[in-house]
């Protein structure tokens, strides 16, 4: 049997089990909007915890991490995961908490019905809708883009007769429509059937799926290099810059030396030496700004109101950093042993190899069999589809409850019938992104992710202010998310529309401007404009009436007034 | 307390930025680069200063709409 038909094998019975797990889980459906959209809120802990975090996590965890760092060094881990481990639990813990608890006591289902009442105005609606399912979308294309890429890669051989390929290396492969068409059919149905309950457990196994396969595929990688002391040897010996952080001019004097020599004579060493990817410290820490994006996913903050109660984030709060870890650790070491790895003495990585994506998948191809490489296959899909099911529900729900609900009025409409504009709301967009993602399929849209992490980023502003600052305004929410939206836009284009994937703006990553700016656009306005009524602060900002029995009333009155 | 997490959390963010390590290749238990070793401590940081926060810093308000709404009392079908 050819290797890539055991991956075929082994992805069809991983998605086989996915589908009946969608299919079992809508045995619990009850049937109504409130079910379909948020679980009847009874998410517990561990759904909350495995679900928030397949969500977050997407293929970047496993493919693009381990790529990173073949490309970057060990640095990435600093910049993407261990920020993301502090800045995600604080947006769960500061936000997410207070969000759920708006929704809990309001029945919010969606992200704009918050900020419509909370800044008194129907219109931000319009405003914020095209900025958010525009965001999305880009990351749905990922996400289904991925998908095709990744089976196509790996089943190379499996059936020649039936699909020929020009290119050798895809000769007999599953075609990149028939394998995103695959993905798209599955997550669709258990979304379908399943709503948000059947994306959490689906969420769930498929968290676990993909941390036990990375692990697994971290032993047996190590385990053909000689031992994690031999792999981490080999890069000390030709390319120790991976090991940093920073990269000194010692180094980079260091590397032209070695290079010089090795092109003089190339016997000497098996590995060309790779250049030194150097950060500054400033570059670094606007990175912190990225994660922020959490604060406003559409996604998330559907699956916060999932929640059974408050005490169901503690787990996620407190776990979401080691998760981070476990996951990206192991990527992040194969990365960089991959710049010298050697088999046969030969470079396991071609010299000159420009596809860092690629780097996981050749590593597990050339030293774990076919059987690892379909089991991984199916762990790098688990990451894309736990991301892929939350998004397509979270679309359907904002166009159900957003345009449909809210113009058509949601006491005109039964719970049957939200049910059923939010099953064809998610058809339609499932069919919608894959008819793009096949028309455009182009690897530029892998660069649009951090584009689309900095857009969500540059609203969290928008959200922050609205849990947090009673004085925040109407007025100061529009210039917020307007700001965002053409700052973000601006700096899109000055940057050749993601051409340019070294783009800084005055040292830093772009997202640390665009919250900037953001912030600056809600504070400046806000103050200038008239504060909300009485009766909204007291709505948002106003104790609870359990708790207000025990305060003294008249101060929280008074606390109550506009220009507070 | 609360404050003192507050004031922790914002620490971790500084000491995040790695002052030490930046430029060093020394290698932890002969296969972890320091840098790595050390941001792989700063996670676990993180999981222990958020553990504080829930423990020390938990919104009483998002308790009480707990009683108030219900939620949590029959813990739905998940």
């Amino acid at each position: 049997m050819s290797a890539g038909l055991t991956a075929v094998i082994v992805i069809s019975c991983y998605l086989a089990l996915l589908l009946g797990l969608g299919l079992f889980s809508s045995r619990f459906f009850r049937g109504t909007a409130a079910d379909f959209f948020l679980a009847s809120r009874g998410i517990g802990p561990f759904l909350l915890l495995m679900s928030l975090f397949g969500t977050t996590m997407t293929a970047f965890a496993l493919v693009g991490s381990s790529g990173e760092a073949f490309a970057g060094g060990v640095g990435v881990y600093g910049r993407m995961a261990s920020s993301s481990g502090i800045i995600h639990s604080a947006c769960f813990f500061l936000v997410g908490i207070k969000l759920w608890s708006f929704g809990a006591r309001y029945g919010y289902v969606t992200q704009i019905q918050f900020f419509r009442d909370r800044f008194e105005s129907d219109k931000i609606g319009l405003v914020l809708f095209p900025m958010l399912v525009g965001l999305v979308i880009p990351y749905l294309l990922i996400g289904v883009i991925s998908s095709g890429t990744v089976v196509q890669g790996i089943t190379a051989g499996a059936f020649p007769d039936f699909f020929p390929n020009e290119v050798a290396r895809l000769n007999g492969s599953v075609p990149y429509w028939l394998g995103a068409a695959v993905i798209c059919l599955v997550v669709m149905i258990y979304v379908f059937f399943g709503g948000v309950r059947g994306t959490a457990w689906a969420n769930a196994f498929q968290t676990i799926v993909f941390m036990i396969l990375g692990c697994v595929t971290f032993f047996v990688i190590a385990n053909k290099l000689g031992g994690m002391d031999k792999a981490t040897q080999l890069v000390e010996q030709y390319n120790p810059t991976r090991l940093q952080a920073g990269v000194s001019e010692a180094d980079v004097a260091q590397y032209q030396e070695r290079l010089a020599a090795w092109e003089a004579d190339k016997t000497i060493a098996v590995i060309k030496p790779m250049e030194p990817k150097g950060l500054s410290k400033l570059a670094f820490w606007s990175y912190l700004f990225i994660p922020l994006s959490v604060g406003m996913f559409p996604h998330l903050f559907q699956h916060w109101l999932t929640a059974r109660s408050a005490k169901s984030f503690r787990l996620s709060v407190i776990a979401h950093p080691l998760m981070i870890m476990i996951v990206w650790v192991p990527c992040v070491l194969i990365g960089v042993w991959a710049t010298s790895a050697v088999m046969g003495g030969k470079p396991v990585i071609p010299a000159g190899w420009s596809n860092p994506n690629a780097v996981l998948v050749i590593l597990v191809k050339k030293m774990a069999g076919p059987l690892l490489g379909g089991l991984l296959t199916a762990g790098i899909l688990a990451a894309i589809m736990s991301s892929l099911d939350s998004q397509f529900l979270c679309v359907g729900s904002i166009f159900t409850n957003d345009i449909v609900g809210h113009y058509i009025g949601h006491d005109k409409l039964s719970d049957r019938q939200k049910v059923i504009w939010g099953r064809v709301f998610v058809v339609l967009i499932v069919v919608v992104t894959y008819i793009v993602a096949v028309k455009f399929k182009t690897r530029s849209v892998f660069t649009m992710a951090v584009w689309c992490f900095s857009g969500f980023a540059s609203l969290f502003p928008l959200v922050f202010a609205a849990v947090y600052w009673k004085r925040a305004t109407k007025a100061g929410a529009y210039a917020c998310v307007l700001s965002a939206g053409a700052a973000c836009m601006w700096f899109f284009a000055q940057s050749g529309y993601g051409a340019n994937r070294e783009y800084l703006v005055l040292g830093m990553m772009p997202a640390a401007s665009m919250v900037g700016i953001s912030t600056l656009a809600m504070v400046v306005v806000s103050l200038m404009t008239q504060g909300p009524s009485g009766a909204t602060i007291e709505k948002f900002f106003g104790k609870p009436p359990s708790l207000r029995a025990e305060c003294d009333v008249p101060e929280l009155v008074a606390s109550t007034g506009a220009e507070s | 307390m609360k404050n003192t997490v507050y004031v922790l959390i914002v620490l971790l963010t500084i000491v995040h930025q790695d002052f030490w390590w930046w430029e060093s290749s020394r290698l932890v238990f002969g296969f972890l680069p320091i840098t790595l070793a050390y941001h792989a401590c700063v996670s676990m940081a993180a999981a222990a200063l958020w553990a504080l926060a829930v423990k020390y810093c938990w919104p009483v308000d998002a308790d009480v709409t707990e009683s108030m709404t219900g939620a949590g009392s029959d813990g739905g079908q998940a």
